[in-house]
């Protein structure tokens, strides 16, 4: 029996039909150049998350009476929750848009690895946190007369994010596949998170009060510590949380 | 329905004579203590509920990695059981612990290192129930469950360690160990005392394992009852 050589493909052929897979890094930016690029259309996640945490600021400001003395003491809790609140919101935006319209399954499908879909989710997610802190803290600075523009500040901050986005995106990930959907994430990454909010306010409110780097070292410590361990974690389980 | 197996219905008759005998020896035997008085007895049960919810908590831990790694249903059965009887042990030891708190720091409840860390480990085996209850499909139940008792084992002991090193001043007392200068409650234990602790200690491990299995049996039989009413429904 012979068969017909034309049918056959030649190696040549597999050559060219295969398409190398995209490495890890750019799988990954690929993502985060996808949501910015949606976001960047509509704006509709951060314009949220900004009103939002303005709304939660003027909340604190009349719920504390934050007066010069009340103050002191609680900007790096104010600024924290606000950070918290609106951080789950956009969590929460980020991966039912992905789950409603179906992309989710578009991203599962892609010959790609799973980690890359959460690193890319997580880096989009960390960003438009950003984007809100950006804008929150020159306007609590301008508000309430105190500078918080200060570049050991925002690394606090910026440690905190990464620790707070990354657990998010897992949970929220999570969350999207239930039933009770919104509701749900918050209640299952505020327990879940409380070492980052618990670290960054101390660390926070340390920076605030004139206290020297060293002086903060174990809340920083334990930020760094929560970060590669859970950014680890979720990274290792997150297949789990995507397996169809 | 099965009937109880033998080895179940002796460790029940053995798990109440214990815990009655622990009573006992909580209640009665043991010696008052000099300066807290009667309250103090609180202590043994507070121990024991507390052991036997840590306990549970690592096993769920435990039992999640365990049906991540093998898709085994059983784990995730064994895991379910492990934080439903936990919750309750550790909701009893909160509890228990505010009874004793009351007249010795004279408030129900202070935002201790312990106590903080208590209350948040409670709440995210709560927040555990909730996310079961809002997944349908059982395979994908049983991963989201061992992915957060995963998180949830990892965070609690990191959550414990923010709050001893951002606010070091503890008042909890610490009995076993190292003592803590600064506690307010504590106190030595007579051998007397020892005794009622460690059965009382030994007592709760029995009537965790006891509640573990009829809640696994429990489970077993749900799992069957599902299969009949698939079968009857074909």
């Amino acid at each position: 029996m012979r068969f017909a050589r034309s049918t056959y493909p030649t190696p040549q052929l597999i050559d060219n039909m295969k398409t190398p897979a995209p490495s890890l890094w750019k799988a990954t930016f690929a993502i985060v150049r996808k949501d910015l690029a949606a976001e960047f259309r509509s704006f509709e996640l951060v314009s949220a998350m900004l009103v939002f945490s303005l709304l939660v600021i003027i909340i604190f400001n009349f719920a504390l009476e934050l007066n010069i003395e009340v103050r002191k003491t609680v900007n790096a809790g104010v600024l924290w929750a606000t950070f918290a609140f609106a951080g789950t919101l956009g969590l929460n935006r980020s991966m039912s848009v992905e789950k409603d319209r179906g992309c989710m399954d578009g991203l599962l499908l892609a010959p790609v690895d799973r980690s890359a879909i959460f690193f890319g989710k997580a880096l989009s997610n960390l960003a438009f946190m950003l984007v809100v802190e950006a804008i929150v803290l020159p306007v609590y600075s301008l508000l309430y007369n105190v500078n918080l523009l200060r570049l050991d500040l925002v690394g606090v901050i910026l440690l905190g994010s990464i620790g707070y986005t990354s657990v998010g995106t897992l949970l929220s990930t999570m969350s999207a596949q239930t039933r009770t959907r919104e509701i749900l994430l918050p209640i299952l990454l505020f327990p879940v998170a409380m070492p980052v909010l618990l670290a960054s306010v101390k660390a926070c409110s340390g920076l605030l009060a004139g206290d020297a780097i060293e002086d903060i070292l174990t809340p920083l410590n334990l930020l760094i510590v929560y970060d590669v361990v859970f950014i680890a974690v979720a990274f290792m389980v997150f297949d789990y949380v995507v397996e169809e | 329905m099965q009937p109880r197996p033998i080895a179940l219905k002796i460790l029940d008759v053995v798990s109440i004579i214990l815990l009655a005998v622990s009573a006992y020896l909580a209640l009665v035997f043991a010696p008052t203590e000099l300066v807290m008085g009667d309250v103090q007895r609180v202590f043994y049960f507070h121990i024991g509920t507390a052991w036997v919810g840590l306990l549970g908590f690592v096993l769920a831990a435990i039992a999640g990695i365990a049906y991540l790694a093998t898709k085994n249903m059983m784990w995730d059965r064994f895991e379910v059981a492990a934080v439903e009887v936990s919750t309750v042990f550790f909701f009893i030891t909160i509890a228990l612990g505010s009874i004793w708190a009351r007249p010795i720091w004279g408030t129900w409840w202070t935002w201790d290192p312990r106590l903080t860390t208590a209350a948040i480990t409670e709440l995210i085996y709560v927040a555990y129930f909730m996310l079961r209850q809002g997944i349908e499909e059982p395979e994908k139940r049983a991963r989201f469950g061992a992915v957060y008792t995963l998180l949830g084992g990892l965070s609690a002991p990191i959550t414990f360690m923010s709050i001893r090193l951002a606010q070091s001043r503890t008042i909890h007392p610490v009995v076993i160990g190292v003592q803590n200068a600064e506690a307010k409650g504590d106190f030595g234990m007579t051998p007397d005392m020892r005794v009622a602790f460690f059965f009382a200690l030994f007592a709760f491990t029995v009537v965790f394992i006891d509640f573990m299995w009829h809640r696994l049996r429990l489970a077993n039989m749900q799992e069957k009852a599902e299969q009949l009413k698939l079968k009857a429904s074909m």
